[in-house]
């Protein structure tokens, strides 16, 4: 039999049937719909009279709008935002299925919720009218984000059509020196390749360092495929992934189990397996990332300065135009930035490990004078293991706002917005021109040196922190 | 089930940045109610208008432009409709009366949403792009771009004219305006029969712990 790879296995175990050039009709496992646009697609299912195909396997959740302020209820920042939160409450009821509401305990962000609650597995095919839907690519399954229009599609059928993706793998090789996350390398991959450079590909993640890294890693990994231009990303399940989604409430149990662990450590591409492309990255000389300007292909090291034109590799005009956006000019040391706001939040970096390493910082520490600084864990569950660990506490001491979860300050809504030309260095994974907010301007970095970054007042790195005397 | 495309002869627009993201396309804040409607007023609101929500046209964009007032065809940069798979920017690209977006590379999932709607996505290079956009500009009234889904090629006056792809699929739904959903119904039975191998093949996907 000739060498496979994992995504020729995700594919042919959900193709229903071939259709015209490369393009098959594919089995959907599970689909995932949000307040902002799942409440869309379901309205226009009703209004075409037809029904879900089986209810059991599609959750929606609150997260886009859905207010974050502590007491938050059913009112929203944004003007004309409670309609989408109660119209999706009644479509979801109607439909019978299952809603992660604005109180309920388990709500949280999409692609937080759905790895931990155990509703993605590995080897299964999942869809959300919501572009970082790869994140989930994380555990093993074939994860990736659609249109209302698709979602659609595959409520009311249980398959999509597919244009089959080309392969590629992306090999992080080497030991990732202790300052560098998952985070890092995802910025690192887009840098060095382009925000474009995964574009037509289904993208698998691989190598020594993916392998070391923990579940909540991989999934920040994968979180930025999209942003690659990836149809998705992905890596191959192993015991770090069972051991995850053990015991999660949507995860199958007994009998179940046991042939499913089997069946799931055995999707991984078969060596000798031909992808159409393959990257390999050494991790061993990687530092901690930042962006500089307004698409994520645009950044440098922490330590590192703007970008000449032609080191940028950006077109001339989409340099001149990133730069006067954020208010840059050439050769600036990021070091030098000052930051107004610090966002720790979104699908990316909103983990327990996440706000853990974020708080190893900021103990003991406050941030600087004038900076806001908010911290929004990714779901109920997270905020209730960080505040049971006593992160909220660390957070709150150092000066940031504990909230609720939601996709928050991630990307404006409408309603609530860091301010015209303030920058922000932010744990998320877009830096588009205003996704924060008119003319914000935002730097994505990982957790950590958000973290950092905030107590300084300006773009800095852990390393660049004075030591402390501690208590403990 | 959108209106098929065939052919257009159309003003063209250059609007050539890279990275052109959804959100610019149509700012979240314009997205106002659970619909598909209603959305050609926000269409690149940031960029169209002077102030934040306001309704005063900015006279250095390009669709503020009286010769651009007929727009039917974007011509884009690198990337254009990266970032949030909110299908309201097609629907408001649509509604505003654009028909095909030319650019050298487009975002997985807002290509596929433009196919859905009856928007034709066409890839050409940058430099095949930027040389219509020269000629466009001259004379942007009686300099017409000809987009033809059945050829599948692009004209551009005497002399430019390239060949573009598009999987079959797509063309098809562009041409005939296919509703999805109802093309695949007409699968059901192999659908079926997938589902019967595949309840014994993989059951933990299909039995799920009861929703309380
Ligand atoms: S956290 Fe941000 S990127 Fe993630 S789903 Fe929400 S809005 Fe999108």
């Amino acid at each position: 039999m000739t060498a496979r790879t994992l995504f020729d296995k995700l594919w042919t175990s959900h193709l229903v049937r071939e259709l015209d050039g490369d393009t098959a009709l594919i089995a959907i496992d599970r689909v995932f719909l949000h307040e902002r646009t799942g409440s869309v697609a379901l309205k226009s299912l009703s209004e075409s009279n037809r029904t879900i195909v089986d209810p059991a396997r599609v959750f929606c959740t609150m997260d886009h709008i859905v207010d974050t302020r502590p007491g938050r209820g059913d009112d929203t920042v944004l003007p004309g935002g409670k309609a989408f939160i109660t119209e999706t409450r009644a479509a979801t009821e109607a439909a019978r299925i299952r809603l992660f509401d604005v109180r309920d305990p388990l709500q949280g962000i999409v692609h937080v919720i759905s790895p931990e609650l155990g509703i993605v597995l590995p080897g299964a095919t999942v869809v959300c009218p919501d572009s970082h839907t790869c994140t989930q690519g994380a555990l093993g399954a074939f994860a990736w984000g659609i249109g209302s229009t698709e979602a659609e599609h595959a409520l009311a059928t249980g398959t999509l059509r597919v244009k089959k993706p080309k392969t590629m793998r992306v090999r992080f090789e080497g030991e990732l020196p202790p300052t560098v996350t998952a985070k890092d390398l995802s910025i690192a991959l887009i840098a060095r390749f382009g925000s474009v450079g995964g574009n037509g590909y289904a993208v698998e993640f691989a190598g020594a360092a993916v392998e070391a890294l923990d579940i909540e890693g991989r999934l920040t990994l994968c979180n930025m495929a999209t942003e690659f231009s990836a149809v998705t990303g992905f890596i191959a399940p192993d015991h770090k992934t069972l051991e995850y989604l053990k015991s999660r409430p949507y995860a199958p149990r007994g009998a179940d189990w046991a042939r499913a662990a089997d069946a799931w450590l055995a999707l991984r591409s078969d060596p000798g397996a031909v992808f159409d492309r393959e990257i390999v990255i050494d991790v061993s000389n990687l530092g901690p990332m930042v962006t500089w300007g307004t698409s994520p292909q645009h950044a440098v090291p922490v330590s590192g300065c703007v970008p000449a034109e032609s080191e940028s590799g950006a077109s001339p005009e989409s340099y001149q135009r990133a730069l006067a956006y954020m208010g840059l000019s050439s050769g600036i040391p990021m070091y030098d930035l000052e930051v107004g706001a610090a966002f720790i939040g979104s699908c990316t970096n909103s983990r327990v490990s996440d706000l853990r390493r974020a708080a190893e910082v900021l103990r003991g520490r406050r941030v600087a004078p004038g900076v806001r600084a908010i911290c929004v864990p990714g779901s109920m569950s997270v905020k209730r293991a960080a505040e049971a660990e006593g992160l909220d506490q660390i957070f709150k001491d150092a000066g940031f706002e504990w909230r609720e979860s939601g996709c928050s300050m991630c990307f404006f809504a409408g309603g609530e917005s860091f301010g015209a030309k303030q920058r922000v260095i932010s744990s998320t994974n877009r830096n588009f021109e205003s996704r924060q907010g008119p003319e914000t301007r935002t730097h994505i970095a990982s957790p950590e040196t958000v973290a950092a970054s905030a107590v300084l007042g300006r773009i800095a790195g852990v390393d660049q922190l004075p030591a402390q005397a501690r208590a403990s | 089930m959108t209106e098929p495309v065939r052919q257009l002869f159309a003003v063209a627009a250059p609007l050539i940045r890279a990275n052109v993201d959804t959100d610019a396309i149509i700012p979240s804040r314009e997205m106002k109610t659970v619909s598909k409607t209603g959305l050609a007023d926000g269409l690149f609101a940031g960029w169209r208008y002077t102030t934040i929500g306001g309704r005063d046209p900015e006279p250095s964009f390009v669709l503020n432009q009286a010769p651009y007032a007929q727009t039917q065809i974007l011509l884009g940069g690198e990337n254009f409709g990266c970032g949030s798979s909110r299908e309201h920017a097609v629907w408001a690209l649509h509604e505003f009366g654009i028909r095909s977006v030319i650019a050298p590379s487009f975002a997985p999932i807002f290509f596929g949403n433009c196919i859905r709607n009856g928007i034709v996505p066409v890839r050409l290079t940058a430099e095949a792009v930027q040389r219509i956009a020269s000629w466009v500009v001259t004379d942007p009234q009686v300099h017409r771009v000809r987009v033809d889904v059945d050829a599948l090629c692009v004209e551009a006056g005497e002399g430019m004219r390239w060949a573009f792809e598009l999987d079959p699929e797509s063309r098809e739904m562009l041409l005939e305006g296919l509703d999805a959903i109802d093309l695949t119904l007409k699968s059901k039975t192999d659908i079926d029969a997938f589902l019967e191998r595949d309840r014994i093949e993989r059951p933990w996907i299909y039995r799920l712990p009861e929703h309380e």
